[in-house]
């Protein structure tokens, strides 16, 4: 078997994303790489809430419709996802919960008293949830000792409950099938947030400032726990609006710092960006995409907010985006971000979504491109100092309070080399020529990057044009069907000639989306290119393998 | 030192803005006599024609977006606790639209000081109501007078936390520039609220001339007396107006809850490489 896939479901509340992470962990003992698509409703208690954990013998980023094994920690998984599971496909439920009539039809089936075994061993209610990891590690034939090491890694308290819950649940259950063990190294379980956040650091990050918001959030929490192993100042204030502007007032004194928000968040951060691109104070904004209009589907993904990104606040000003499609790529994107933010002072975002932003990735950190740091340029000491040099690249050297000697006025007004205010025509001209200057002098850096990545059958005269999380679901589908896969990363200065050039040799292309709309399709128009077709899909959910095959081949014919 | 700019002033003949200007500029050519370097003072403002003191002042300064004054001036504080940090923040910026900042700021404790320009007025929209304007004010936007009360805006820094609460006018130079003095020597948040008057669409000068009063016998640190203090004129009762240091008190401040914790040049590269070892 090269893959196999579980999902676990209950309510919210039950300890869904807990067992998911150990489960894939348990699978990462073996030697597979995983991917777990998380799905839950915005509530803390109650609802429908489940994972899917898809491990595979090579590195997935998307999840598959069908299941190889369903646990279930109540009624509603089982009547709710029953029909994924495959003809050998196992399901083991709580029988304290579950009508056993409702899963007679699966010949692999395990029923474990859950809520009576743990009330037995005086364990917490949550601890169901390792219980019935129990059965499963008995029912895919891990040995114990593997089970046990998982839930040493896991656990910081109540290791020993844990531990005997589920080894009365292992003891009980039944050996299905055998995953064979993998002679490969075992890789770590990350997130994109995390990806997102470790990149952020590898670049310099002193600072991080976020208000809380889906599906950004974990990150604000990933590093507020990482402060001080990185000596970083992470604060969540009063709201966005303060977010971005604490952060500017942080990069006035020479910091790196980054902020994370979502869409209802970015709304309020415009005047912050807009002001970062008259200041030239560089930020990088983490942007991760939900469905809206406004409060839409908190929980879920989607990829709405390419075009607003692109345009959002206001002025004409430069500003870097990109948009990474798995984890590797944004602990890569998140470096380039700060570094690039850094050497022309403008505003980067990285754009992320839900599906990729809350996935979990197998993280092969070796395989990542790191960034060279570069240093900012640093004003020479030769006075006198100004803050907006009219320079050729339209980049003026930094200087930051503190340093004796200088005057460093930063101005959200329109406003002369050493940042007094103006309202003269010509100056105002000059300056907003020399900050337009620098996107001249990003595009050409630009150059030197994979800004348009190109996968699958190289040669295909077809083309499945993708962004964000959409790349893993689609390499997948090109390798399949021998289709050629072209990913813009960088969207913004969108790299054109790089565009043109994956092009070549390709008479047909179809845009696959997560919106409505065809958000990269409307950008890519406006750089004179077409699609052949559109594969859009606005529900929430991203592309499951088996459903984006079926939509590709129907467009192929 | 001078402390000028080559910015033309554009401010209206008599606007109250010129005695806050020149009693800034006397404090921090005192605190620069006294030793503090003048590369480490930083001025925010606003958006406004109080904010325009940034563009006559030759010091560092951060002109910033119009509510948002106390955010950057946070930022600033938090990433070199060594800057003096003063905000410059217009009525409708501090009171108006950046109203949660100023709590939070308060609430926090963050040390830096802000001078709120209180005109009562907006003045460079022409002249509509304020957050301080009294009730019935006629502006643009209200023809036939405002029909909600003013807030006391001192009344509701007490009540966030404050642990600075001042008030000058543009009227008292010379006790202006003591309150301000005395406010960023405080450690810890300060607000010295400034009644500086409009010349062009609010003109109070007769009126708080009768009106406004030093505090004499008064001890900041009781905060009974404080309260009283800061609730003897409401913005829109016709009473005395006192000015002065009202409320004082020490407390943590914010920005040195942000220990270094010696990882400082540290291999991030390893760093990152360890974390992720550890969680496999």
């Amino acid at each position: 078997m090269n893959e196999f896939s579980v999902l676990i479901g209950g309510k919210a509340g039950f300890g869904i994303d807990k067992a998911s992470l150990i489960i894939a962990s348990l699978l990462g003992q073996l030697g597979y790489r995983s991917y777990i698509y998380r799905d839950y409703p915005s509530l803390i208690r109650g609802g429908h809430t489940f994972s899917i954990i898809r491990a595979s013998t090579e590195k997935v980023a998307t999840y598959r419709d069908q299941i190889d094994a369903l646990l279930a920690l109540n009624q509603e998984t089982v009547d709710l996802h029953k029909a994924r599971l495959k003809g050998s496909g196992i399901i083991i439920y709580d029988s304290d919960s579950v009508n056993a009539g409702t899963v007679s039809g699966v010949k692999n089936a395990i029923g474990l008293p859950l809520t009576s075994i743990i009330k037995e061993e005086k364990a917490g209610e949550i601890m169901r949830n390792t219980c019935i990891i129990g059965a499963f590690a008995k029912s895919i034939s891990i040995e114990w000792n593997t089970l046990d090491a998982t839930f040493r890694k896991n656990f910081s308290k109540e290791l020993d409950q844990n531990l005997k819950v589920a080894r009365r649940a292992f003891d009980t259950s039944k050996e299905f099938t055998a995953l064979k063990k993998l002679a490969k190294e075992r890789l770590p379980l990350v997130t994109g947030n995390e990806a997102v956040a470790l990149g952020l650091v590898r670049a310099g990050l002193k600072s991080y400032i976020a208000y809380p918001m889906t599906p950004s959030s974990p990150i604000l929490h990933y590093l507020a726990n990482l402060a001080e192993e990185f000596d970083l100042k992470v604060v969540h204030p009063e709201s966005e609006i303060s977010v971005i502007m604490m952060a500017l007032g942080i990069v006035y004194c020479g910091h790196k710092v980054a902020v994370g928000t979502s869409g209802g968040g970015f709304c309020l951060m415009t005047e912050g960006l807009s002001f970062s691109g008259m200041a030239e104070l560089p930020v990088v904004i983490v942007m991760g995409q939900r469905p809206g209009p406004s409060t839409g589907l908190p929980t879920y993904s989607c990829q709405t907010e390419l075009q607003f990104v692109l345009s959002a606040g206001q002025g004409e000003f430069t500003r870097f985006v990109i948009a990474p499609g798995d984890a590797e790529e944004a602990y890569y994107a998140s470096q380039l971000a700060l570094q690039i933010s850094w050497k022309y002072q403008i505003p980067s975002i990285v754009l992320t979504d839900k599906a990729m932003a809350e996935g979990t990735y197998s993280f092969d950190i070796g395989s990542c491109d790191e960034i060279k740091e570069e240093a900012a340029a640093l004003w020479d000491g030769r006075p006198p100092y100004k803050r907006y040099s009219n320079t050729d690249s339209g980049v003026s050297p930094l200087a930051f309070p503190g340093k004796p000697g200088v005057v460093i006025k930063a101005n959200s007004y329109e406003h002369d080399e050493a940042g007094i205010s103006t309202e003269d025509p010509a100056v105002t001209v000059k300056m907003q020529d020399k900050r337009l200057r620098k996107e001249k002098y990003l595009a050409a850096e630009l150059e030197n990057y994979e800004s348009v990545k190109v996968h699958g059958n190289k040669n295909s005269a077809t083309a499945l044009l993708c962004w964000g999380s959409n790349k893993g679901v689609c390499v997948e589908i090109a390798n399949m069907l021998n289709l050629k896969v072209i990913q813009p990363v960088i969207m913004s200065p969108f790299p054109a000639g790089r565009f043109r050039k994956a092009l070549e040799g390709v008479n047909k292309v179809i845009a696959v989306e997560n919106n409505a709309m065809g958000q990269l399709t409307k950008v890519i128009n406006t750089y004179g290119f077409n699609v052949n077709a559109s594969i859009l899909k606005y529900d929430g959910r991203d592309f499951s393998l088996e459903e984006l095959e079926d939509r590709v081949r129907k467009v192929i014919g | 030192m001078i402390l000028n700019t080559n910015a033309k002033n554009t401010w209206c003949i008599g606007c109250g803005n010129f005695a806050i200007l020149n009693a800034i500029k006397a404090v921090i050519n005192e605190l620069v006599a006294e030793g503090l370097p003048v590369e480490n003072i930083v001025l925010v403002s606003g958006i406004g024609c109080h904010a325009k003191i940034v563009d006559y002042i030759d010091v560092n300064s951060f002109y910033s977006l119009h509510g948002r004054v106390i955010p950057p001036a946070t930022g600033i504080k938090i990433a070199n606790p060594h800057l003096k940090v003063i905000g410059h923040s217009g009525d409708g910026d501090a009171y108006g639209e950046g109203i949660e900042h100023l709590i939070f700021a308060a609430k926090r404790n963050i040390d830096i000081t802000v001078i709120v320009h209180n005109n009562r007025v907006y003045g460079l929209t022409t002249g509509q109501y304020t957050p301080t304007s009294p009730e019935g004010y006629k502006g643009r936007s209200t023809p036939y007078g405002t029909k909600e009360m003013p807030m006391n805006p001192l009344e509701i820094m007490l009540a966030s936390g404050a642990t600075f609460i001042g008030r000058g006018t543009s009227g008292a130079m010379e006790s202006l520039k003591k309150i301000i003095k005395e406010a960023i020597a405080h450690k810890g948040f300060s607000i010295v609220d400034v009644l500086q008057t409009c010349v062009t669409y609010y003109n109070m000068y007769d009126y708080y001339d009768k009106r406004v009063y030093e505090l004499k016998d008064h001890d900041p640190y009781n905060y009974d007396q404080a309260i009283g203090k800061i609730r003897e004129w409401d913005y829109n009762k016709d009473a005395k107006i006192p000015i002065g240091v009202f409320y004082k008190r020490e407390s943590p401040v914010f920005e040195e809850s942000f220990k270094p914790s010696g990882a400082e040049g540290r291999d991030r590269s390893n760093g990152i490489k360890k974390i992720l070892a550890e969680s496999v």
